[in-house]
């Protein structure tokens, strides 16, 4: 069951998309949510849905895990969705008992529906097509005049990584977890919310006592491998910006005007 | 031959986070010099000090008395902790918590990026690693979707990418099934005859031991048999009071032996059991 989660995964391949470094892929990205968060109107959206589709296209992702990305987003879309068509102001286009419709609230609705599905699929594209190492390298690289702060940011990326080397892991275990506590009788499935919440508290117990203990572990390891922070280090692999990154880029900005002007005209 | 550790007359006791001492000595009175390019295996059971002697090898631990000496340096100076531990390498029980990174490669080279080694010598040193353990078509994979003695294999390509002259392995078959232990013994017996590394193996399995030159048997801290498997097996009463087993073979000699047969408890191998027996049987 919680395997299903496609948000954060990685899927190699050896497209454009791929190759490109990943430093560039989140300004690209940051780029695109500019765009969709400067839109005002639904031709506004355009330029930036135009966009994902061409990287998707580029990517070679199927077209079903795009769909697959959305899913765990559904009900949040349809909760807010509901409460804006109902309750916006605007020309009443239908009326029954206290409940109206309004021309607005459609219109707003329909905006906030492909908003925040763009949003999703389009920032999925980014841990799809980069490898968690390559993204983790990147927040390190793109943060590192932050050093001069004394802000950690090796330490920052490292943390990420490990986080990102043990979620699977720690999936893993929530699983066995689970299944060794409902073979003692617990039960995940019926009641109301706070009983379900209750029953989440005998699985993050052992969870948490588990996780620390393989931090412990870790580190021990860590240090067994001459582990010393920052300071020193080399990489196996470093990132390297090319050509086609910086047409990316440009690319990127492209449409970003593209959206700022369609709003202006209309 | 050259020792390559020296542990003087070591006691040692843990201490809580408050740094109280706990008042129990866990190793007691150890005198012991691991030569270069032995294969020593060390025996004893749970709670009986073989992680922590481990530990004292590449100065995670130091001594409470006594003095731990690796390649001829102090474990309790500071100064040389990166010494010994680029010399001494560590693989711990469960692979899952001595991986660091989402690909093979990349945990391969962690050891490698921590002491600065430079990007294409590092390249060259995790290709040959990941070649020795046999490990190389797993290189982009992600390591939670290995085997656990394909873990084991990684964690040990991570360790002889350092180019290590000592390798403590601390119980490293204890989580895997027999295939996955058969590949981890394969990897460490190849390690110590072609690559001449010192292996010191902390087992549970008496086939294991059975198969180094040397093992130091620990019990309650302290050095309790030291000496040839062969010597060590024998004394199969002897290893039985203090809880350990004999492989099955010498224990089936000692049997017999019991029973008034002129067998032999020297016998550690399956070959040398069956010659005697067809002997016997003649
Ligand atoms: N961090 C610690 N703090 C306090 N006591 C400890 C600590 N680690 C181990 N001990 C104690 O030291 C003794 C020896 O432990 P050690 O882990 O060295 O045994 P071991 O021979 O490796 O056992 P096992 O076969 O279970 O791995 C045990 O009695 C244990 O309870
Ligand atoms: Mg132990």
């Amino acid at each position: 069951m919680l395997k299903d989660i496609t948000i954060g995964q990685f899927f190699p391949g050896n497209s454009v998309l791929h190759r490109m470094d990943a430093r560039f892929k989140i300004i690209i990205t940051a780029l695109f949510i500019a765009m969709l968060f400067s839109a005002n109107t639904i031709i506004g959206l355009l330029p930036g849905i135009l966009f994902m589709a061409l990287c998707y296209a580029l990517s070679k992702i199927p077209f079903r895990l795009m769909l697959k990305s959305l899913k765990p987003i559904i009900p949040i879309i349809l909760f807010t969705s509901l409460l804006n068509i109902f309750f916006l102001d605007g020309v009443v286009l239908l009326r029954v008992g206290f409940v109206r419709i309004t021309y607005d609230g459609i219109l707003f609705t329909v905006m906030m529906i492909l908003r925040i599905a763009a949003l999703i699929a389009g920032s999925s594209l980014l841990t799809y097509t980069s490898s968690p190492i390559s993204l983790t390298d990147a927040v390190e690289s793109l943060l590192s005049p932050l050093k001069k702060l004394r802000f950690p940011v090796h330490e920052l990326s490292m943390m990420m990584s490990i986080a990102l080397r043990f979620i699977p892991t720690l999936i893993e275990e929530t699983d066995k977890i689970m299944s060794a506590q409902k073979a003692r009788g617990a039960d995940m499935e019926s009641g109301g919310l706070l009983h379900r919440a209750k029953a989440l508290v005998p699985i993050l117990i052992p969870l948490f006592v588990s996780a620390f203990s393989r931090a412990m572990e870790l580190a021990l390891a860590m240090e067994c491998r001459c582990y010393q922070g920052g300071e020193g280090r080399t990489r196996l692999k470093v990132l390297h910006s090319k050509g086609a990154d910086y047409i990316g880029l440009t690319i990127a900005m492209l449409f970003l005007d593209a959206t700022v002007l369609v709003d202006l005209l209309l | 031959m050259e020792n390559i550790i020296e542990i003087k007359d070591v006691n040692f006791r843990y201490h809580n986070s408050d740094e109280e001492d706990l008042g129990v000595n866990v190793l007691e009175h150890i005198n012991l010099n691991i030569k270069k390019g032995e294969f020593v295996a060390i025996l004893g059971h749970n709670g009986s000090g073989k992680s922590t002697l481990a530990k004292l090898c590449n100065a995670i631990l130091t001594p409470s008395s006594g003095v731990v000496l690796s390649y001829g340096f102090d474990t309790s100076d500071e100064q040389n902790l990166f010494d010994i531990r680029k010399k001494i390498g560590m693989v711990f029980q469960n692979p899952d918590n001595q991986l660091v990174a989402t690909v093979v490669e990349e945990d391969v080279a962690f050891g490698l990026e921590n002491i600065g080694v430079p990007t294409d010598e590092m390249r060259k040193r995790v290709d040959e690693a990941l070649r020795a353990v046999d490990m190389y078509e797993y290189r982009e994979h992600a390591p939670h979707k290995l085997s656990g003695g394909q873990k084991q294999r990684v964690a040990i390509a991570g360790i002889i990418a350092m180019k290590p002259e000592c390798i403590v392995l601390d119980e490293p078959t204890a989580m895997l099934d027999p295939r996955g232990r058969n590949e981890v013994m394969n990897t460490i017996r190849m390690l110590n005859r072609d690559y001449g590394i010192t292996i010191v193996l902390i087992t549970h399995y008496m086939e294991e031991a059975a198969e180094a030159d040397r093992i130091i048997v620990i019990d309650g801290g302290a050095v309790m048999l030291d000496g040839k498997p062969e010597d060590v097996f024998s004394q199969v009463a002897l290893l039985k009071s203090v809880g350990l087993d004999v492989p099955q073979v010498t224990d089936l000699m000692y049997c017999l032996k019991e029973q008034g047969f002129p067998a032999d408890t020297h016998i550690i191998s399956e070959e040398a059991a069956f010659d005697l027996l067809y002997r016997l049987l003649l």
